[in-house]
């Protein structure tokens, strides 16, 4: 049994005798001895000396001891001074007096040393448990708030990562708490050099920091390779990539990505893990469901990564919509999950689609009364106008270096036409000639449709008149992909010739393929469009650049562009 | 021989316990009682000698004193009951039974010197 630690111990006794008595016991134990006479004397001698405990008679003069009690645990605060009353009150309201006052155990009279002796001891130790959960109360209290302020810094950092996108854009409306971030909730959006729109709605494994950590490298990949004009799917092979190799291997990011191209009024899709998306068709009130078709990013190595995204047709008035975990997994009081079938009575309930983030919210909160923090929704439509582009890249050269008189060639055959994507590639060399670069965006949108025919129409064979309904679409990138998967043979071939022209220069691009070609006249004496859902994206062509002309049955397109220098 | 008055083995803890103080003890316990005495001799309220009692009876008790705690705890527990003859009766019987044992402890002062 371990010694007891000397305490410094008031006694708190009227009768003379018996504070002689007690004080020698107690100091007899080993303690130090304080006294009083009555409860004002003891609450005096309290303030001044701090002691350990207290052994407080009931009943004594000018302050009694349930007043000096009461006084004294004001006094002692969080701190526990533990109060012994000394007593021969043997009614049980008394004794109740007593615990009411303050006091945490009694000792009848006549004083037995070894009860005394007991009960010091049990109220010593609880004396010392209070102090530690205090101090450590304390301590959880400072890391709280340096995690909190750790969190803030992360937060800030990321929030100019995230920013570079266009969120505020007005064809995307989203909902998504403050501190999302740290529930592993992200949301992204940026504008492709054609004027697609690329949208992810992620949500990375665990919270808190390790939850945020692996945002940041991820929306670094999305927006550089939006910049560059590269596609959902090496957007999505080179996150994929990312993540695996950075993110320890338990932890991975659900995601859903979409591409919305007003151009071809269509959005693809690719998702891993993420609860249902949706796709609203105005026209027939359809809600069209975008399900997880992957494993989420980070799990799979390159070679195993399926990367097949899907394509559906869009009108201006549909909208996708896209929803994060939190939402199904709300529960309420019972642990009931709010779920999807409650999910599609919203919808189905719903009558106004602008209304549609406030109905689920308010579904939410009388389900449970309660808000979660995870809950991120997010609606895309597709916007009407070509102009809407984010801020222009910012290059870093002065333009001493610009090469005005030159030509390229590339030729691309068989199988790697079946991963590779030269767009981006070919749009950087492009935009080494700083007169170009303010027409960036045309200058991608074009190369992308001359590319895209080359290689859907001409090399692969595709018939663009399949893409008048869902049925056909669905049956076209099938198609396209099956084609795609078997192709050994053929070939694109893109020339590139820059020289200068007057005070600026000119561009003359050409793409060739492999295929039969088409009936040129024909199409061309269709009105000009800006819809590209058949055709061959000739009416693109020819509005954006300057003098396109087909040639060699079709198999050969080619496309000027021309800038002034600035004064 | 057990003395119904006084329990001789809580004078031996008390002898033990105290040592050399055990002489400062019994004197202040007397000088305590005789005031005690007074008050309660003095007093008519009921609430002052139910608190005397009370006080008189703790010290009793932690002295060995039985008797005189049970006489004690009797004027304590019934004094807003009884008559004023009964409790002048009863303040009479504290005060013989005090001078019943109070040889008693000046002896033991003496012995306390022997020992």
């Amino acid at each position: 049994m371990q010694a007891q630690e000397p305490l410094t111990i008031l006694i708190a006794e009227d009768s003379a005798a018996d504070r002689l008595l007690l004080s020698t016991i107690v100091r007899r134990q080993g303690h130090q001895v304080l006294t009083a006479a009555n409860g004002a004397e003891a609450v005096e001698t309290f303030k001044e000396q701090q002691p350990d405990l207290v052994l407080m008679d009931a009943l004594m003069p000018v302050m009694d001891g349930f007043e000096a009690a009461r006084q004294i645990k004001a006094l002692a605060g969080e701190a526990l001074v533990p109060i012994i009353f000394l007593t021969s009150l043997t009614e049980s309201e008394a004794l109740a007096r007593c615990l009411e006052a303050g006091g945490d155990d009694f000792l009848a009279k006549p004083y037995n040393q070894v009860i005394l002796a007991a009960k010091i001891k049990a109220m010593d130790r609880l004396r010392r448990l209070q102090a530690t959960v205090l101090q450590q109360r304390d301590l959880i209290a400072r890391h709280h708030d340096y995690l909190l302020n750790e969190q803030r810094v992360a937060k800030a950092v990321f929030d100019k990562v995230a920013h570079s996108g266009c969120l505020s854009a007005p064809n995307i409306r989203y909902l998504q708490s403050p501190y999302a971030l740290f529930n592993g909730d992200l949301l992204l959006a940026a504008y492709t050099p054609a004027g697609d729109m690329h949208v992810m709605l992620g949500d990375f494994t665990g919270h808190g920091l390790p939850a945020a950590v692996g945002a940041m490298p991820l929306a670094e990949v999305f927006y550089g390779m939006t910049a560059k004009g590269y596609g959902l799917t090496e957007t999505l092979r080179e996150m994929n990539a990312k993540l695996k190799r950075i993110l320890p291997v338990d932890m991975f990011c659900c995601a859903t990505l979409l591409c919305l191209s007003f151009q071809s009024r269509s959005v693809e899709v690719w998702n891993g893990g993420m609860p249902d998306g949706y796709l609203h068709r105005m026209a027939s009130g359809e809600r069209v469901p975008l399900p997880a078709r992957h494993l989420p990013l980070g799990i799979l190595s390159a070679q195993a990564f399926d990367d097949r995204t899907d394509v559906y047709p869009m009108a201006v008035d549909d909208r996708v919509f896209l929803l994060s975990d939190g939402v199904i997994d709300t529960c309420d009081a019972n642990d009931q999950l709010f779920g999807v079938e409650r999910l599609q009575q919203v919808f189905a309930a719903n009558r106004e689609p602008d209304r549609l983030f406030e109905d689920i919210e308010r579904a939410l909160r009388d389900f449970r009364g309660q808000a979660r923090d995870d809950v991120s929704m997010v609606e895309v439509s597709l916007l009407e106008s070509l102009q809407a582009h984010g801020a222009a890249p910012i290059y870093s050269d002065s333009g001493q270096s610009s090469p005005l008189y030159w030509s390229a060639s590339f030729e691309f055959r068989g199988a790697t036409l079946r991963r590779f994507n030269p767009l981006p590639f070919l749009l950087q060399l492009l935009l080494e000639v700083h007169g170009l670069r303010p027409q960036s965006g045309a200058l991608y949108s074009v190369l992308a449709e001359l590319y895209s025919n080359a290689l859907e129409h001409g090399v692969l064979g595709l018939d663009s008149g399949l893409k008048r309904d869902a049925t056909g679409f669905a049956r076209y990138y099938e198609m396209r992909a099956a084609r795609l998967e078997a192709l050994q043979d053929g070939f694109v071939r893109v020339h590139l010739q820059v020289q200068p022209q007057g005070e600026g220069g000119q561009l003359v691009i050409r793409v060739e393929d492999s295929g039969k070609g088409f009936d040129v006249a024909r199409i061309m004496e269709r009105p000009l469009d800006n819809v590209r859902l058949s055709g061959r994206g000739i009416s693109l062509i020819r509005q954006l650049g300057r003098n396109a002309s087909w040639s060699d049955q079709g198999r050969s397109a080619s496309v000027e562009f021309f800038w002034e220098i600035e004064a | 021989m057990t003395n119904p008055h006084v329990d001789r083995e809580v004078l031996d803890t008390l002898r033990e316990v105290m040592e050399d103080g055990y002489t400062e003890l019994l004197e202040t316990f007397l000088a305590d009682s005789q005031s005690r005495l007074h008050e309660l001799q003095d007093s008519t309220s009921v609430k002052v000698l139910s608190d005397v009692a009370h006080s008189f009876k703790g010290s009793a008790s932690n002295m060995g004193a039985v008797r005189l705690a049970e006489l004690c705890q009797d004027l304590e527990s019934n004094a807003k009951d009884k008559s004023p003859e009964a409790l002048a009766q009863l303040v009479a019987d504290i005060h013989s039974e005090f001078a019943e044992v109070r040889p008693l402890y000046e002896s033991e002062k003496h012995h306390a010197h022997i020992h």
